[in-house]
């Protein structure tokens, strides 16, 4: 027996770090996901990696025990999109690709059709122009991994409608997820305050006042930062994270959020963090 | 538990325990608590399952996907040795 027994659809555009989390959190739940990507070499690592984090998921009880695995359908056409209850817009962090992403979208799904992006800091009233239904859309920022995190912060954008905030709620309840609306700002909260401490932990690496380990350890044991901003670093993506820094230092015109030398030196090598095997920390071998 | 058997628990334990002390960089004794000594992330813990699986060729599924067998070194070898007797014919 499933625990619910109302089969519906999501759309999840892009299947990078963000979007297989999404996707294996809704699969966890029992909802079944179109799970959208431009790559399809991107889609079979996406698959093989999504099943690995249903089996992640159920180790650390972040799934019912008695609910059904939603069934994952994955394509390189947006069009697929058409008959899903909601779609998750997860692509690259960069403005311009999402608001063509979410035209796209706009097009192709019905009107009621809850359109959600899941960015960490982009406004949600810049993506709602390119959108034909700006009332319909709203941010959520998940964490990752998106299926272990409980809290997701929820962006009511100037346009979003009340009945577009109830029906995300409604979904996130489904995804077993707890939720905080905050008001339309560039990295609205959670970002705008924990990128740039990131940034600074890179620019006291930098300086030479602490290892990476210190920063972490200390961020940890004093202040009481469940991994250390550093750890968090690897897990977001450290070229994400340059980007939605790019972002936040253009959009408030503070340049003191703008990426340090050691994290955009790290993105150039290619070293993004544990999707990579390297970042701030070293994955392959001992587990600093 | 045979002489024989005795001495696959033990080859089994130091593995497990060779390969956890190798990645958190610490001596792990057979009964510690990884999740509760915060030694093991929810992260890494998913990697101590795949680890489980590709060196002792056992599939860890369903109900035994559960933390509680992966608490201790200890608790992660017997996980093996009872998926290692499941596996083998019943005349063997």
């Amino acid at each position: 027996m499933t625990a619910n027994p109302r089969s519906d659809t999501i759309a999840v555009f892009g299947a990078g770090v963000m979007g297989r989390s999404i996707t294996a959190l809704a699969l966890g739940r029992g909802v079944d996901v179109v799970l959208v990507d431009v790559s399809d070499d991107v889609l079979r690592a996406a698959e093989a990696d999504i099943a690995q984090q249903l089996r992640h998921g159920r180790f650390m009880g972040a799934f019912p025990d008695s609910q059904a695995t939603g069934t994952l359908t994955t394509t390189l056409s947006g069009e697929a999109a058409a008959d899903a209850t909601a779609v998750v817009e997860a692509i690259t962090e960069d403005s311009s690709l999402k608001a063509r992403t979410l035209a796209e979208v706009s097009g192709v799904v019905a009107p009621g059709t809850t359109l959600i992006t899941n960015t960490s800091g982009i406004p949600i009233d810049e993506l709602a122009k390119s959108v034909r239904r700006p009332a319909e859309l709203a941010g959520v920022h998940f964490m990752n991994p998106a299926y272990l995190i409980e809290m997701v912060e929820v962006i009511r954008g100037p346009q979003t409608a009340e009945d577009t905030v109830a029906a995300v709620f409604s979904l996130l309840g489904r995804l077993g997820k707890k939720a905080v609306v905050v008001h339309d700002a560039p990295g609205f909260v959670t970002s705008r305050l924990l990128h740039p401490m990131i940034n600074e932990a890179a620019r006291i690496v930098a300086e030479g006042t602490a290892s990476v380990e210190s920063v972490d350890r200390l961020m940890q044991g004093c202040l009481g930062h469940p991994t250390g901003p550093l750890r968090t670093a690897d897990l977001i993506g450290l070229d994400n994270l340059a980007d939605a820094l790019r972002l936040l230092a253009e959009r408030t015109g503070n340049t003191a959020f703008a990426p340090c030398d050691l994290l955009r030196e790290k993105v150039r090598r290619g070293d993004l963090g544990r999707k990579t095997g390297r970042g701030f920390y070293d994955y392959e071998g001992v587990l600093s | 538990m045979s002489a024989e058997q005795a001495i696959t628990a033990e080859r089994i334990e130091q593995g497990i325990a060779g390969f956890v002390s190798g990645r958190v960089n610490a001596e792990v004794p057979a009964d510690q608590d990884l999740f509760a000594s915060g030694l093991v992330s929810s992260m890494f813990a998913m990697e101590l399952v795949v680890h489980l699986e590709q060196a002792f060729s056992v599939q860890i599924l369903g109900d035994d996907l559960k933390r509680d067998n992966f608490r201790t070194v200890a608790a992660m070898t017997a996980l093996v040795l009872r998926l290692r007797d499941a596996g083998q014919p019943a005349d063997a």
